[in-house]
């Protein structure tokens, strides 16, 4: 899922500042789970914009802020509150902040920052595993991904920064190449390391990506 | 031309220094301790902005040392460039005639003093070496024919003391594969655990210059032992330039260093000598080790 954390107050406030009247949109997915953007954080900062002297003419926990189709039919439900408001604020990711503004003809902003993509370990406790490179090498590393848990993405190997496991960069994060390493020994397939990698073809890691779902008996007409 | 390549070539132990550019445009000192170097040494490492801190570029120092008839090795980190640009300094270095190049991933941003830049390491240390190889064989890594073929002599680095160290022979012999013709060391300060890695790398047959850094103070060692990964600096040997006065310690880094050269010199090729602006005492340290 896309972690996230919500934004200084003060931060949210100089965003809205000139405007009176705001909506607020909250996500039941990522942001949730994250407590950024479920009922109870958007009854919080409902409660604390009206403590500033903003009036919020509504809130809506939308089930999935990326669906373009969700947004379009609660859109439609609550154009009166949306109308109403000089401005939308969004307590989930920068995609629902996007996918809002690009259908709602409504200024938006952003209240949470989009960290990563990443595992809930517990709540409150959330770890980067996958950068969507476009190209899974999973296969080849033991299923550990030193593109996104190698602080240097490197692929053939550790460089020399490891000291007790750690990485250089920060001594609370596992070395990803000597989890590859462990797990492969492990699996007696060490010998795996010693396929030297070519240099990663970054293409289909090149944002602004986008992609294009075809039905099976459909795929392959077009090529 | 390559005095290192041919040096190594000949079985002679060599040895090799190291000089770091400034953060600026002052360069007389450098310049100097690079003089202290010549005819001691059969080439001299210029780092590649060294520990991430932003310097003066190290292919600068390379051309102006060849100016002053002097060997360099470029040393080029994967941290700050894309292909593109490695593989273009590749060639400018080349034009320049500079033909020694290690091939290093790079420390990452965070250690350095421009910690919000964004770390590029669109290749690393492996694919660096192959990109330098295939340049050589007149292609570029999209396989564009080149106009003009480049010649280098590759190499590469490895640290004995990593704890565990067999990821980093497993990636030494992806390096060898991938065209380093010379590997330097990260620095050794236990003769015996360089013994036991030269018996484990062998069958690489690919020389190996064990890494010398001049012990400056027992702070110095400590820093390292805490700080610098692959580092380990025994007990003993922090007592040693500890047991000294301030005045005297000088003498005593190049009696350890000396010491450590002589320790190694039948199980290694040679020895890079990194003397940290103390590049004054290389030529002593040659001499009181015998080489």
């Amino acid at each position: 899922m896309i972690i996230q954390k919500q934004k200084p107050f003060e931060e949210i406030l100089k965003a809205l500042d000139g405007e009176k009247k705001v909506f607020i949109f909250g996500c039941a997915d990522c942001a949730t789970a994250c407590k950024v953007g479920g009922e109870d954080e958007l009854a919080e900062m409902k409660k604390k914009l009206e403590e500033k002297g903003y009036e919020i003419t509504g809130t809506y926990v939308l089930d999935t802020a990326c669906l373009t189709g969700e947004v379009r039919k609660r859109a439609k439900e609550l154009k009166d509150k949306l109308d109403a408001a000089d401005s939308i604020l969004v307590l989930a990711c920068g995609t629902a902040v996007q996918t809002i503004g690009d259908t709602i003809e409504k200024l938006t902003h952003p209240g949470v920052e989009s960290l990563f993509s990443g595992t809930v370990m517990r709540l409150g406790k959330y770890t980067e595993k996958c950068r969507a490179c476009g190209k899974c090498i999973l296969e080849e590393t033991g299923g550990i991904c030193p593109v996104t848990r190698c602080a240097k993405g490197l692929l053939n190997g550790p460089c020399g920064g490891y000291r007790n496991g750690k990485c250089e960069v920060n001594p609370d994060q596992d070395c990803a190449w000597l989890l590859i390493y462990d797990r492969l020994r492990q699996r007696g397939k060490l010998d795996w390391l010693e396929d030297v990698k070519d240099a990663k073809d970054y293409s289909t890691a090149s944002s602004p990506r986008s992609y294009t779902w075809e039905r099976p008996e459909e795929a392959g007409k077009h090529e | 031309m390559s005095n290192l390549r041919d040096s190594l070539a000949s079985g002679t132990f060599v040895v090799t220094g190291e000089i770091g550019p400034p953060k600026g445009t002052n360069v007389e000192r450098m310049f100097e301790e690079a003089e202290h170097l010549r005819g001691k040494v059969a080439a001299i490492n210029v780092t590649d902005i060294q520990s991430s801190v932003m310097r003066l570029c190290s292919l600068a120092v390379c051309i102006r040392l060849k100016q002053m008839g002097l060997e360099p090795i470029l040393q080029m980190v994967c941290r700050d460039r894309n292909r593109l640009a490695l593989q273009a300094d590749l060639l400018g270095a080349a034009m320049w005639g500079i033909e020694n190049v290690l091939c290093l991933t790079g420390d990452h941003v965070a250690l350095g003093d421009h910690k919000a830049a964004k770390g590029v390491f669109d290749l690393d240390s492996v694919t660096l070496l192959k990109a330098a190889r295939t340049l050589a064989a007149g292609k570029d890594m999209a396989g564009n024919d080149l106009d003009g073929t480049p010649v280098f002599f590759t190499g590469a680095v490895v640290a004995p003391a990593s704890d565990p160290v067999e990821p980093q022979i497993i990636k030494m012999r992806a390096k060898v594969a991938a065209g380093a013709r010379f590997f330097q060391t990260q620095a050794v300060y236990d003769p015996q655990q360089m013994e036991s890695f030269m018996k484990a790398v062998a069958g690489l047959n690919v020389p190996v210059l064990a890494g010398i850094v001049l012990l400056k103070s027992p702070q110095m060692a400590t820093f390292m032992n805490e700080n610098v990964a692959g580092v380990h600096v025994p007990d003993a040997l922090i007592q040693e330039i500890g047991s000294v006065d301030k005045k005297e310690r000088k003498k005593k880094s190049v009696e350890i260093a000396a010491r450590l050269v002589k320790q190694m010199k039948n199980c290694c090729n040679g020895v890079h000598i990194m003397p940290l602006g103390w590049d004054s005492l290389v030529p002593d340290v040659l001499d009181k080790a015998g080489v």
